[in-house]
């Protein structure tokens, strides 16, 4: 009966220290957060479009953007950690974010559009 | 002493003599009962000297076998209390018309209703299932434990403290009376001042943070664990809706604890998310309780489908039909529950084109499920069946889902909603689904996996006695409830003026008498089981003709399962290896790697408790004098290095020598 | 990931076991996952900050509010704290324990200037009467980004425990593991923040 005690730092898990970080890659990823972050502050600070629509579209653009940039320079994600399943995983919740996001939003709109009260001065226009 | 009044404030804040209840009868003789019980349970556990195995073996166990033996008592210990409050509104709803009032006024019988549901889903349910998951699937993919056992321990003691909290809402103040989902505005701090809706927040936060942390659990044990050669694709289907199932719980029970916490700032902090004026939209409440809600239930029916898949083939000798079609009917599901939630309030007006929406996903979510039930009926066809206990369980199941998911389907028409929204009809689809899914699973389940964890079979006797009450018992509870929706009767009503509906409700409490005598019926079989267990005896460890690594083991399993872990080649690998001729390894065995027992789940677990307990009464002082005790308590494990031992080889050989001469003995 | 020794003992024909079988270690996914259920309780703070952030009830708004500048700087001091904890996990690759407990420090104390910050901005808008008891839409803010708050504090007592640990128990396998999840923990609230950012703050000062 052959003893196996085995060496923890090397036995177990040694397959998954996580895709190794470079200082490259933190500073590509730092250098793009920041003129991510920049633009979208000057557009609104600066009023730079006239359409307040419009602005919302573009930050929220460059912050979807921004947060890809974190996932892959900061926190290494790519179709092969774990096999896969990290990025499965977050295509799952970022689908469960979207349906949350826009289905409340959309449910909340019918739900206060139809149900709540019509304002004073509104009454009082109606035929 | 606590003479000055300031300081009695300070320490017990709200909580005074008050708040318990002296003047119900019906309270004190529980109370009465539980003492008296509790003090039979203590009074045996010191004569013989059970408390220190208890603790070792038990209480700081991380051992996923015990872990999930420990949630199914919790969960038959609040199946009688849920099932005490169901007699009760039976009882209350049969004879209280006109003048007759009954015996429950509507304040008591509200909260009846209420806990009712929340113990039912969160406390008898949730355990259920939970603990056939924690207990079959490591078995089932060949593993030792679970990824994180130590969390598993942590898991199963939050989702028994939240039960606590519960239960001491008998003695200790009231339960909340809004429903099991308390919606706002009557759940918000105007409508509801007293503690009741606090019990139900903090002990649903409780258990939300051990059932959450338990998905994670099971989703990295089945990716990671699996041994070597079980493909995903040759998981055993329990294995797969367990997945799905804990996929769903990782990502439905954040929209809970987060819908929970804004309802606790509203009543402790006067935000405004759900008031009625300053901006607030208890309509929010609604939509994101729902957005939980409505996974919860495929949460607590998809491992039911599992288990039924295991039973079917078993018993019917074949392997199961359309495994595919299987799997991906349940990925399906679980991406489809997240799309139909707006069908659990059609009526709050959010208009044609999303009631639509709505109504047309809830539909097609029908398909898959009905997809499953083909092939079943597949895998019995030509099949030789063999009708054991589980087995009935599962063809009364199959009937009986038939008919609640057709209501189901009739109900996720819009303009039908309108009339049956919040009737009995609703009710008794609920109950249709959840009753013959759930229910009839989870006792198929005891009967079918119960050898494997004790070692001998339950009495076939009173296991038909209890599946016999219970199907006719629910149809005659039931049944009368979709005729009275149909007629336009509301739910969670204590009191009725028009005396032709009393015939129904009489009917129905005739059909919950029955389903008790199928509760008793069970736990006799739990009982006589035991006392004939020589008779019941299995030692082969597979007593049914099994498909999967489980029944490769003895019964019970030692600690680590398997000396060897199993190699997979097929679908069904245990049914493969007894085809093809395994031999079981007789030598060669080495040290085995283990996790220690703990204590620090149990003790995080109720200082949380305590935190709970400290907020429902405002003792603000002892919440932030445990809550701080709590996290040094985390932090403490934190430090602790030292989780894990071996087994050694010697332990390991001299188990394996046991079974070798008890698999000869009685070859 | 398998020793697979197959059992001499076994029949002819395929051996069903192994004598060792070593499972990899899920802590990293796990914690993924758990992270992933945070971003679930995130997503339904926004939801509801979407519907409510204009419920003003005839009190202050965002544009009355919110201190861009100011924000700004917090954006910067958290950017800026998740390249300090990417320096120590290099450092940790290295091998180098000092280096990674200086890098951590320094990371802590960026993230306590951006709560500082965080509290003195809370602490000025309840002193004007905006406070969360005033609005739904101020509810839903405080809520959001003071749970956003919490979370930096979590991670910064985290990280305080660890630098202890790791005095004690230097770059074992444990703790190397311990330091990669609080690193996919702190950049992922700097992901949050993306967000909250965003969509709370440059969003909420629009008309």
């Amino acid at each position: 009966m052959t003893d196996h005690h085995h060496d923890h730092d090397h036995a177990h898990g040694h397959a998954d220290e996580g895709s190794h970080s470079t200082l490259k890659g933190y500073a590509t990823g730092f250098l793009l957060s920041v003129v991510l972050t920049a633009i979208p502050f000057w557009l609104v600070m600066g009023k730079v479009f006239a359409n307040p629509q419009q602005t919302a579209l573009v930050i929220l653009a460059f912050a979807a953007v921004q947060m890809v940039v974190h996932m892959v320079y900061f926190l290494h994600m790519n179709a092969k950690v774990e096999g896969g399943w990290s990025m499965l995983a977050m295509i799952f919740t970022l689908v469960l974010v979207v349906i949350t996001l826009s289905g409340s939003m959309w449910v909340m709109y019918h739900l206060n559009h139809n149900m709540m009260p019509t304002p004073v001065q509104q009454m009082r226009d109606m035929p | 002493m606590l003479a000055s009044p300031d300081l009695t404030h300070l320490i017990f804040g709200r909580l005074t003599w008050d708040a318990i209840p002296f003047h119900e009868p019906i309270l004190l003789a529980t109370f009465a009962m539980v003492v008296l019980g509790g003090a039979a349970v203590v009074s045996a556990m010191s004569y013989f000297r059970l408390w220190g195995p208890f603790w070792r073996n038990w209480v700081t166990s991380i051992d996923h076998k015990r872990i999930g033996i420990m949630y199914m008592v919790l969960g038959i210990v609040m199946l009688l209390r849920g099932f005490a409050d169901a007699l009760m509104m039976r009882a209350q709803q049969a004879v209280s018309f006109g003048d007759a009032a009954g015996f429950l006024p509507p304040h008591h019988y509200d909260q009846i209703f209420t806990a009712h549901g929340v113990i039912m889903i969160f406390f008898v349910a949730m355990p259920f299932v939970t603990g056939l998951m924690n207990y079959i699937v490591p078995l089932q993919i060949g593993a030792r434990d679970v990824s994180f056992p130590f969390l598993n321990n942590f898991s199963f003691w939050m989702t028994t403290f939240g039960a606590v909290l519960v239960m001491a809402s008998l003695f200790v103040g009231e339960f909340a009376r809004t429903g099991w989902l308390a919606y706002p505005p009557l759940s918000g701090i105007l409508s509801s001042p007293d503690v009741g809706v606090d019990y139900y927040i903090w002990s649903l936060q409780i258990a939300g943070v051990g059932t959450l942390l338990s998905g994670v659990n099971l989703i990295a044990t089945i990716i990671k664990m699996r041994a070597p050669g079980m493909t995903m694709m040759k998981m055993p289907v329990f294995t797969w809706t367990a997945l799905c199932t804990n996929v769903l719980i990782v990502a439905a029970f954040p929209v809970l604890t987060a819908v929970l916490a804004l309802l606790s700032m509203d009543r402790y902090l006067g935000t405004n998310f759900f008031s009625n004026d300053m901006g607030g939209n208890a309509m929010m409440y609604v939509n994101l309780i729902w957005i939980w809600g409505h996974p919860e239930v495929y949460i607590l029916v998809l491992p039911c489908f599992g288990v039924y898949s295991e039973i079917v083939s078993t018993f019917c000798g074949k392997r199961l039909f359309g495994y595919t079609s299987m799997v991906y009917a349940t990925v399906v599901i679980t991406i489809l529950s997240y799309l139909v939630w707006l069908h659990h309030f059609f009526t709050m007006g959010s208009g044609a084109s999303v009631n639509s929406f709505f109504g047309i996903t809830t539909m097609i979510i029908s398909i898959p499920t009905g997809a499953k039930i083909f092939n079943w009926l597949f895998t019995m066809y030509r099949g030789r069946i063999r009708f054991e206990v589980p087995m009935l369980w599962t063809i009364g199941f199959m009937v009986t889902f038939v008919i609640g998911g057709m209501t189901g389907v009739l109900l996720a028409v819009p303009p039908a909603d309108f009339v049956l929204h919040n009737s009995l009809f609703l009710i008794a689809h609920f109950h249709n689904v959840i009753i013959g899914g759930v229910v009839f699973a989870v006792m198929a389940a005891i009967n079918f996996w119960f050898p494997k964890a004790f070692g001998y079979k339950l009495d076939a006797f009173w296991g038909k006695c209890s599946f016999w009450f219970w199907f006719i018992g629910f149809y005659f509870a039931f049944m009368p409830l979709y005729v009275l929706g149909l007629m336009g009767v509301t739910r969670r009503l204590s009191h009725f003026e028009d005396p032709s509906l009393q015939i129904w409700f009489q009917i129905a409490a005739f059909g919950a008498v029955l389903i008790a005598l199928g509760i008793a019926s069970f736990i006799i079989q739990l009982l006589v089981s035991f006392m004939k267990r020589e008779q019941l005896r299995d030692v082969s460890g597979d007593p049914w003709g099994g498909r999967t690594l489980e029944w490769s083991t003895a019964s019970p399993p030692p600690d680590y399962n398997f000396a060897f872990t199993p190699v997979v080649f097929d679908n069904d690998a245990w049914a493969d290896m007894k085809q093809n001729g395994y031999q079981r390894p007789l030598q060669g065995f080495v040290d085995i790697h283990m996790p220690k027992n703990t204590a620090a789940g149990f003790v995080i677990a109720a200082l949380s408790a305590l935190v709970g307990f400290a907020l429902i009464w405002h003792m603000w002082l002892v919440a932030g004098v445990a809550f701080v005790a709590c996290l040094v308590a985390v932090i403490t494990h934190t430090f602790n290095y030292n989780r894990d031992f071996y087994i050694p080889a010697s332990t390991v050989v001299r188990v394996e020598d046991q079974r070798t001469q008890l698999l000869a003995a009685h070859v | 990931m398998s020793n697979s020794h197959a059992s001499t003992l076994a029949a002819a024909g395929p051996s069903y076991f192994v004598r060792e079988h070593h499972p990899e270690n899920g802590t990293l996914l796990g914690f993924w996952l758990y992270l992933m259920s945070d971003c679930l309780i995130f997503a339904c703070l926004f939801a509801a900050y979407a519907v409510l952030g204009r419920s003003y009830a005839a009190g202050p708004s965002g544009a009355d509010l919110f201190d861009l500048p100011v924000v700004a700087v917090n954006t910067a001091l958290l950017l800026l704290s998740s390249i300090t904890y990417g320096f120590a996990m290099l450092e940790m690759q290295r091998k180098k324990l000092r280096a990674v407990l200086v890098w951590l420090a320094i990371t802590g104390l960026f993230g306590a200037g951006f709560l500082t910050l965080e509290l003195t901005e809370f602490a000025h808008l309840i002193h004007e009467g905006a406070g969360p008891q005033r609005s739904a839409f101020l509810s839903s803010f405080f809520t959001l980004v003071g749970t956003h708050g919490l979370h930096v504090t979590f991670g910064i007592v985290w990280l305080v425990t660890l630098m202890f640990q790791l005095g004690k128990h230097g770059l074992s396998a444990a703790n190397r593991r311990r330091l990669m999840c609080l690193s996919m923990f702190w950049h992922f609230l700097d992901v949050v923040w993306i967000g909250v950012f965003t969509f709370v703050y440059l969003m909420g000062v629009l008309p």
